[in-house]
């Protein structure tokens, strides 16, 4: 496997708040990667980072083989780099089918926006939103939106897709529904980087996993390993949970 | 094309024929009023699709004013004149847009409205080119009689609404179009699915103005004699404003409309109530802003509304 993105010694800082301290992390292309760690972490300003959001005060991010330090969201976006938003992030007033065209059309160069509206239509099928095309975005339910997202994402043909805690606020059936559509992207080869809490999808998707704690990176390893770790027990995971995997094998 | 765009093309073809039936008078309102809808339908690019409070019309077409009138002044024709204060102002919107548009909502507002300011104190000091407060007469254009003239420059001004009503219809069928509807419902979303935001932002302020500006030539050299306090007057930039939102945000028919409506008041108003003009004209444009909230636009059911919500 090669290396897709390569972090080196990224640091970010809000004022007095330090955010993210010399993170060095690498993703490998068609790996699924889980970002885990307390609230306030870093992990979605990790993301933004990545993305042109708030750009690193210093450190290097290599994507694709070239230096994408300090570049616009936007060019991240048309680079290959795509996303969902923890807290969703539709356009309203447009229909869901818009909105995924929206995607299609502003990610490439030179599409029109007839081509982008029929290509749109594929991605709400295979996140199961056809029926819903025509509503519009603001009518939808919060289940219904993170699939949304997802198909944006989607739409932007991704190189990397960082999930940002598309999990968040479902119910188990609509948690299962989520995490059978990541294998299915996993299954086509996308590199998966996802952020979540919920600690059985990430033990079920993920191939490995990394652990931020008040900006530093931690761990880094194989989930079995991971979720071990003295450190990641004692800053995230909780002696309970470690005593209760521990019975369970 | 839409319903609502061939209705807009009846509306403006329909002005046209005002010289088989109006005198001097009425040439003259309707000369203002093709004027106030280019400025109407321009701001519309910016605050309407692209959801962004500009107060910088007037400040654009003091610029076409005085851009014109030095340029005639030196012995340019007319339309050559005009032609030159568009492009001038397109381009030194969509540098200046790059920067103001940065700020968003409130402080954007105010940005655009020190813009004015700026420009009224740079003619204003510029004595040499401009006349300073002393204004500038321009050369006359038209043929001598009053009704040649008033003719001449309502078609003038007439063709600048036609060309500014084609240029919004395109813009809202466009890419262009789309990517301000993004923008204008979520920005973040925007550059997040690879919409270059600040590059269309500047577009569509640049387009804006660019009409605004060749409004201001026309207006210039229609009145013969402009100053500083009259073509950088504020009411420019705040009238076109109201006139969109009594018409329907968003929707060029409905901008056009609103206009009209606006200016039809205005003369209604002036004429029977000359010592309490301004305060009636208020209180009807909040009765109106009150009742109905969604324009003139949102009385029509149906295909009108559903496409002055979406662009």
């Amino acid at each position: 496997m090669s290396e897709i993105l390569h972090l080196h010694n990224v640091s970010r800082h809000f004022s007095g708040l330090q955010a993210l301290r010399k993170v060095t992390l690498s993703v490998e292309k068609g790996e699924v990667l889980g970002l885990i760690g307390p609230n306030g972490a870093g992990k979605t300003t990790l993301v933004n980072t990545i993305c042109g959001v708030t750009p690193a005060n210093s450190g290097t991010i290599i994507f694709d083989s070239a230096d994408i330090t300090g570049i616009k969201t936007y060019q991240a976006a048309r680079r290959g780099l795509s996303r969902t938003f923890q807290v969703v992030q539709p356009f309203a007033e447009f229909t869901a089918l818009d909105n995924v065209a929206a995607a299609a059309l502003f990610s490439r160069p030179g599409e029109s926006l007839k081509s982008s509206r029929e290509q749109a239509k594929a991605y709400l099928a295979f996140v199961g939103l056809d029926a819903q095309a025509g509503q519009s975005a603001a009518t939808l339910t919060l289940a219904m939106r993170k699939r949304l997202e997802l198909a944006k994402a989607l739409a932007m043909r991704p190189k990397l897709l960082f999930l940002d805690e598309v999990n968040a606020g479902l119910n188990s059936a609509e948690v299962e529904r989520a995490t059978g559509l990541i294998h299915q992207l996993a299954a086509q080869g996308i590199t998966i980087v996802m952020i979540e809490h919920l600690m059985k999808v990430v033990l079920n998707v993920c191939t490995r996993i990394a652990v931020l704690h008040n900006g530093a990176l931690i761990a880094d390893g194989a989930p079995r390993d991971v979720i071990r770790n003295p450190a990641v027990v004692e800053a995230y995971l909780g002696q309970q949970y470690a005593q209760r995997n521990a019975s369970h094998g | 094309m839409t319903r609502v765009n061939v209705s807009l093309l009846v509306l403006i073809a329909c002005v046209a024929a005002l010289p088989l039936f109006g005198g001097a008078y009425a040439l003259r309102l309707g000369t203002i009023a093709c004027m106030y809808s280019i400025l109407a339908l321009s701001w519309n690019v910016v605050g309407g699709f692209a959801g962004y409070p500009s107060f910088a019309t007037a400040a654009f077409f003091g610029f076409g004013a005085y851009a014109t009138g030095v340029l005639m002044n030196d012995g340019l024709p007319l339309w050559l004149s005009v032609v030159i204060a568009a492009a001038a102002a397109l381009l030194l919107a969509a540098l200046l847009g790059a920067v103001l548009l940065r700020l968003r909502g409130h402080y954007f507002a105010i940005a655009s409205l020190s813009l004015v300011e700026v420009l009224r104190e740079l003619v204003n000091n510029a004595t040499d080119l401009t006349g300073g407060g002393m204004g500038l007469n321009i050369p006359l254009v038209a043929g001598s009689s009053v009704m040649s003239d008033a003719t001449f420059f309502f078609y003038a001004m007439w063709g600048l609404f036609l060309a500014t009503a084609l240029m919004v219809m395109a813009v809202a069928s466009s890419k262009l179009g789309f990517g301000l509807a993004c923008i204008r419902q979520n920005e973040t979303a925007s550059s997040m699915v690879g919409l270059n935001t600040t590059f269309y932002k500047s577009l569509a302020f640049g387009l804006s103005a660019c009409f605004v500006s060749a409004a201001g030539g026309v207006y210039a050299a229609c009145v013969h004699y402009i100053d500083p306090s009259d073509v950088f007057d504020i009411l420019y930039s705040v009238k076109p404003i109201v006139m969109a939102l009594m018409g329907g945000l968003g929707s060029p028919l409905g901008v056009a409309c609103g206009a009209f409506l606006y200016l039809g008041l205005e003369e209604v108003v002036w004429r029977n109530y000359v010592q309490i003009h301004t305060g009636v004209l208020g209180l009807l444009i909040v009765m109106l802003l009150l009742f109905l909230p969604h324009g003139l636009i949102s009385l029509r059911p149906g295909r009108f509304r559903r496409r002055a919500k979406h662009v």
